[in-house]
């Protein structure tokens, strides 16, 4: 049986056409646009906690900044640092809260029960949720 | 019927193949779920070789096969959600005409990227991720065209034979 193949052309290895390269604009121009618009707007960084006390929105507090938080009039301490917030001080006997890790990622929480008060982190850096495509 | 059924199991287990080799090889471009997608090349191929229904369903049975093997359920819909729209819009593209291989692998590549993204912006029920987008565009603009450039290799070397499509 004779193959009739045909002689691969080097010369025209990549051969795009018109509609290619227009392709191919769109996609960066997109792109670039994407990435413009997190910039500008979206670019918040690091996120933010907020305080609830018994249910209730005490306050939003950025992540980026360091800062210390008192909240419900002292009855806890909220140290920010490095984009991580620790519940550092509280006046429960327990210290449950106290002593659970300090918190960065989106969704993470401490929890004070005895004063009713939930710390929950909102922030663009996942956490637990990760899979690998194949 | 008897040719296109062993020609369709060749591509299955070309693609499965494929899928398991990527897995070997380490190549990281630094950034997580950036990967090159050996196995849509088999796709870009079975795409220009066989009937548009039968790449449909290599693709689904690839990707089935290679979940089950190495990957889990996540991975599974993730792959599911990023190689049908990826291949509707190649098999869109090559109707519309005027596009070469390559630009139609681009397409596909970048495609299969923003339909993961979807399914993760479902499942995370968050739209921060969009911050990954012009990450994603244009890590499957740059495998696409590497695949596309290989397809037309390939495509060239192949023997010339048609399943009547």
């Amino acid at each position: 049986m004779k193959l009739n193949m045909k002689k691969p052309e080097f010369a025209e290895k990549i051969n795009l056409q018109k509609k290619d390269w227009i392709l191919i604009g769109i996609i960066l121009f997109v792109a670039g646009l994407a990435f413009l618009l997190h910039e500008f707007i979206g670019g918040k960084g690091a996120g933010c906690v907020t305080v609830k006390v018994n249910g209730e929105i005490q306050g939003v507090y950025s992540l980026s900044e360091d800062q210390d938080i008192e909240i419900n009039g002292g009855t806890n301490r909220l140290k920010i640092r490095n984009s991580t917030a620790d519940m550092t001080e509280a006046d429960c006997p327990d210290k449950l809260c106290v002593n659970q890790r300090a918190v960065s990622k989106n969704g993470e929480s401490i929890i004070c029960l005895p004063n009713k008060v939930i710390v929950t982190v909102d922030s663009s850096e996942n956490s637990e949720f990760d899979a690998v495509a194949q | 019927m008897r040719d296109r059924v062993a020609y369709f199991g060749v591509f299955t287990a070309l693609a499965l193949i494929f899928s398991y080799v990527e897995t070997l090889i380490p190549i990281s471009f630094g950034i997580p779920g950036v990967k090159l997608g050996l196995a849509n090349l088999i796709i870009v191929i079975a795409l220009f070789k066989l009937k548009l229904k039968e790449t449909y369903l290599l693709s689904v049975v690839r990707i089935l096969l290679s979940g089950f093997l190495f990957g889990n359920y996540f991975s599974i819909i993730y792959s599911l959600a990023g190689a049908l729209l990826s291949l509707s819009v190649m098999a869109l593209l090559k109707r519309a005409g005027g596009f070469s291989i390559i630009g139609i692998s681009i397409a596909g590549g970048v495609f299969h990227n923003i339909g993961q993204l979807f399914v993760a912006m479902a499942v995370v029920e968050m739209f921060q991720a969009a911050y990954y987008v012009p990450v994603l565009l244009v890590a499957g603009l740059l495998t696409g065209c590497l695949i596309g450039i290989l397809a037309q290799e390939m495509l060239k070397r192949l023997v010339p034979w048609q399943t009547g499509s």
